[in-house]
């Protein structure tokens, strides 16, 4: 299918140019890096931008590096690259982890991670590792640069706290300062395209305290604060799982739709959380299966 | 209408694109290069994928203007010569029965094999998905992709 309407493109390669071009479009341009929901979209007649303002002519934007334990991942950084890296691997696996599950290689040379949080749709896979992580997002616009907390960032389905006058520059992970073990556990019908019917991000961190956060199962991807409040402190064992499992439920609100139904969906995230659980907690002592091993 | 230049098959052409035209039909429509197949149309199926600066991509979802300045391989400029020993492990295995998959099947596997040439099953599987053949179920696929590092 060819896309039916018309635009204009731009390829700026400076960060004034970016913002000097969504000043003009007054909110009817569209930035694009990697392509693969825009496009999509345009064709789809979702979108109907006047302007597509193409950021690959930044290379600053491709910057993907770890400096004074931090983690910065520019705009133009695929999954692909994330995956790639040996830092992201060894040092904020969960990243590493989220990141293999997603689509397939060929979408992942393109697909960016600024993209994804930037289409926030419910299902996306990069949402949990990011909200476990507490990452910060980096944004500039026409009223300077400004930081917003990844826990600030998903306002509902699509929509984000960016405003029509801004993009998104990168973001940035500091490493946590404490020994941690993660999991990233995805219910999926096969390999390759599909989204998550339930995604689940965990950092199990030294001294008993515990992040968790589910994709898929409500309108944004979300901290399960009761859970976490629940297990904080506390060693794991197996009774105290059975209890946290109880609280799944009031953490997560499932919808059915063509991928599962609403039971299906909570049914399997208590056994997501399990296992999830488990291996975080064991990769934390330095055991369990290897990163990228599926759970589910 | 804006011209755009760029390096296919070894080649140095141009040809004149709008902004609204999508890499997959330019290659086949203006640029006679029909390997690349129109399937799913959104990044699903793989049959659109070409190498992109030496990296699988869905044509699909590419617009032409963005490949200006960039260097593209398709199958038609992979095997010019003579077939690669990826394209002769497909014969030997009877990979391919209608075709249809095979080009976006070669182009990836050929990056693959590139970053990575001496791979696992479980990795050639992960490698491929995205790619979806119609007939013969994958098996003579992967183990052709698995043969082409014994040879």
């Amino acid at each position: 299918m060819a896309i039916a309407h018309e635009f204009e493109y731009f390829k700026p390669e400076s960060v004034e140019g970016v913002i000097e071009l969504l000043l003009k479009y007054k909110g009817k341009a569209r930035l694009l890096a990697g392509g693969t929901d825009l496009v999509v979209r345009i064709k789809d007649d979702l979108e109907f931008p006047e302007a597509v303002i193409d950021i690959k002519g930044l290379t600053e934007l491709g910057k993907l590096e770890f400096k004074n334990s931090r983690l910065f991942i520019g705009s133009l950084v695929t999954f692909n690259d994330l995956i790639d890296s040996k830092i992201v691997e060894g040092k904020f696996p969960l990243l590493w982890e989220s990141s293999k599950t997603i689509a397939s290689m060929g979408i992942r040379n393109r697909a960016t991670i600024v993209g994804n949080i930037c289409s926030a749709v419910p299902s996306l896979d990069s949402g949990p590792a990011l909200l476990v992580y507490e990452a910060n997002v980096v944004v500039k616009g026409s009223e300077g640069e400004r930081v917003i907390p990844i826990l600030d960032w998903f306002l509902g389905p699509r929509k984000t706290a960016l405003n029509a006058y801004e993009f998104v520059y990168g973001i940035t992970i500091s490493l946590p300062e404490k020994r941690n073990g993660g999991s990233y556990v995805k219910l999926g019908r096969y390999n390759g395209e599909d989204l998550a019917q339930v995604g689940l991000g965990i950092l199990a961190l030294e001294g008993n305290e515990y992040r968790l956060a589910f994709c898929a199962v409500g309108p944004l991807p979300c901290r399960a604060k009761k859970i976490e409040a629940l297990l904080n402190g506390k060693p794991l064992t197996d009774s105290l799982i059975e209890e946290a499992k109880n609280l799944v439920p009031e953490e997560i609100s499932p919808i059915t739709d063509v991928r599962a139904t609403k039971e299906y969906r909570l049914h399997v995230a208590k056994i997501m959380f399990e296992r999830g659980i488990k291996a975080a907690v064991e990769r934390l002592n330095g055991k369990g299966p290897a990163y990228g091993k599926k759970l589910i | 209408m804006k011209k755009i230049a760029f390096i296919l098959n070894g080649e140095k052409r141009n040809v004149y694109v709008e902004p609204n035209d999508l890499l997959l039909d330019v290659l086949r429509e203006k640029l006679g290069i029909k390997s690349p197949k129109y399937g799913c149309g959104r990044g699903d199926c793989g049959l659109c994928t070409i190498l992109l600066n030496g990296k699988s991509v869905r044509t699909c979802l590419i617009l032409a203007i963005e490949a200006d300045g960039q260097e593209m391989l398709t199958v038609e400029g992979l095997s010019k010569d003579k077939l690669t020993p990826l394209q002769e492990s497909f014969i030997r295995h009877n990979s391919f029965q209608c075709g249809f998959c095979a080009p976006g099947m070669i182009m990836t596997a050929t990056e693959f094999l590139e970053k990575n040439p001496n791979p696992a099953e479980e990795e050639v599987k992960e490698a491929i998905s995205g790619n979806l053949c119609r007939c013969t179920g994958y098996t003579p696929i992967i183990e052709a992709i698995l043969d082409v590092k014994k040879k």
